[in-house]
């Protein structure tokens, strides 16, 4: 990536085509490498053609770091292999479990933050560094529900797992902002106290409201444009620790690739916006 | 305590461990707190906890139905995703990479009652299976028909030609199941006048980007089949006349070559299994 981190958008089977042709002026594409844990065929072929010019960040949701369970080695294993490929400029993966006992659950699921679980994720975060050859990033989840057996605030929790582990965090503002609205806490406190040197990456995402209890209930749903509150984090976030690579996110309800760029646009402004003033 | 889920797992049981055995189970729990013990029902009584609920059987269903859609679209949007998440209850997702998930899905679906009156539907999931399959199959080169063009044809019946790494293919006895599938694969391409109730073969294969197939009849079928057993072209004719006698096995072949269903050799052989030069 270029010394100024510039904005990137998640890449979809559905933009491969505009996703090549796209001039490559600081833009970088985001996938998640379980989609491209497969023999060979297209999807590899897209990857590889778009990657030769373009970055690529591989931001994987299989790993199940918080589980009480050591990674996977296979998968460990397909994640190496498409790292030698890809040459990623970062890797990340969430705070959270999806796989236990044999089984994947597709989705981020929540646990407990005691010394237990925070020993077993830096022994997880290590292993998973240790593989790849490089520091990692761990993403803030979404918080859905109260959990009364926390032992950890979730700032403390995350910069103890950096701390003890050596490796960065993804700041995903859009988590924050449904976390704090659902769990009934200050996203802008949230965001002030986040240690500014351990952001690698910023992910921006829409969410919706829950179908049953409306807006008392906010969904991570990456399927809506970047909410105005959204942004007006990011902003205060950049303001105060200064640009990072920043990735729009968009999972569903996917518009063509022309409107995800112009939101990647009004990222791309607020990154360049410190150094309009300084000159 | 010591668990005994994980035969290898000699350490102590944890509340971490604890907390996901049962938050697992409580995901596929049909009752709001079914079964969760005190720790746990604190949070399954909470709404949002529907919200893992409701997040991990989509991600199961939108995967099968990305995954079978011809199957979809016979029996419908709801019928299906009511059957994906019954499968799914049973057979939750074994690993990350969700486009492999439902491998067994036309077993399912052989043994579902309320499917018992659409007796080609397990053979059209098979042939959405092929169609995946194929698709993230390693890459290899396909035989090039010239290189064969040259050979003389007792040369050419001594080669031995390995279908493509994405090659799949399979008969059906008493239904029309190719038919029936790629009208539904490919809704608009084909034709929809009525079908004539036969049994038929079919082969799907990706020599390059894109994953194509064609309709195979019972000579058709002995061939690849005997193919794929390492026999000869030779051998694979007389298996194919075997069926038919009066099957055209120049065309058959000269359709094969053209599919791309046969993986380049590295060496073609002379009738004297030397390699040719």
């Amino acid at each position: 990536m270029r010394t100024i981190p510039s904005a990137g958008v998640g890449l979809k089977p559905e933009h491969y085509a505009p996703a090549l042709a796209a001039p490559a002026d600081g833009l970088w594409f985001e996938v998640h490498p379980e989609n491209y844990m497969v023999a060979g065929g297209p999807r590899l072929a897209w990857l590889e053609a778009i990657r030769a010019t373009h970055p690529i960040c591989l931001h994987g949701v299989g790993l199940s770091l918080a589980a009480d369970a050591q990674p996977d080695s296979a998968h460990l294993a397909r994640l190496v292999e498409l790292t030698v490929r890809f040459q990623p400029a970062l890797i990340s993966e969430h705070l959270a479990w999806s796989a236990w006992d044999g089984a994947y659950y597709p989705d981020l699921l929540p646990f407990p933050r005691t010394g237990e679980a925070l020993a077993r994720i830096v022994d997880n975060v290590g292993r998973m560094q240790d593989a790849l050859g490089q520091r990692i990033a761990i993403e803030n989840p979404a918080h859905y529900l109260r959990i009364e057996t926390h032992a950890w605030d979730e700032i403390d929790f995350l910069t103890e797992i950096a701390r003890r582990s050596g490796c960065g965090l993804l700041l995903d503002v859009n988590n924050v902002f449904v976390g704090a609205r659902n769990l009934d806490y200050s996203a802008e406190a949230f965001i002030d106290a986040i240690p500014g040197e351990l952001v690698m990456e910023i992910h921006l995402a829409g969410h919706t409201t829950d179908a049953n209890l409306g807006a008392a209930l906010l969904i991570d749903s990456h399927d809506a444009p970047v909410a105005p509150e959204v942004w007006a984090l990011y902003a205060r976030l950049l303001a105060r620790i200064g640009p990072r690579p920043t990735l729009i996110e968009r999972d569903g309800n996917l518009p063509d690739f022309a409107t995800l760029l112009a939101e990647r646009a009004r990222a791309e402004a607020l990154l360049r916006e410190p150094l309009r003033a300084a000159a | 305590m010591v668990a005994t889920m994980h035969g290898a797992r000699t350490e102590e049981i944890g509340s971490l461990w604890r907390f996901q055995a049962d938050f697992g189970k409580a995901l596929f729990e049909r009752s709001p707190d079914g079964g969760a013990p005190p720790e746990l029902a604190e949070l399954t009584r909470q709404p949002a906890f529907a919200v893992y609920r409701n997040t991990v059987m989509k991600g199961c269903v939108d995967a099968l139905q990305a995954n079978y859609p011809s199957v979809a679209r016979l029996v419908g949007d709801e019928w299906f995703r009511a059957a994906a998440a019954l499968y799914a209850r049973a057979n939750p997702p074994m690993q990350p990479m969700l486009v492999q998930y439902g491998e067994d899905f036309e077993q399912f679906l052989a043994a579902f009652e309320p499917a018992n009156a659409l007796p080609y539907l397990p053979g059209v999931a098979r042939l959405d299976r092929f169609w995946t399959e194929a698709h993230i199959a390693r890459d290899e080169a396909s035989v090039d028909p010239r290189s064969l063009a040259a050979l003389d044809s007792a040369t050419l019946l001594h080669q031995s030609l390995r279908p493509h790494a994405s090659a799949r293919w399979c008969w059906f006895d008493t239904h029309p199941i190719f038919t029936i599938w790629q009208r539904n694969r490919a809704p608009g391409l084909f034709d929809e006048s009525e079908i004539d109730w036969h049994a038929e073969g079919a082969l799907v294969v990706r020599p390059h980007d894109e994953v194509r197939w064609l309709e195979l009849d019972a000579a058709g079928h002995a061939f690849i089949v005997t193919c794929a057993q390492g026999g000869t072209l030779g051998d694979a004719v007389s298996a194919a006349r075997a069926i038919d006698a009066n099957a055209d096995h120049a065309a058959l072949v000269r359709l094969l070559l053209e599919a791309g269903v046969f993986a380049r050799p590295s060496m073609l052989c002379s009738a004297s299994e030397e390699p040719l030069s």
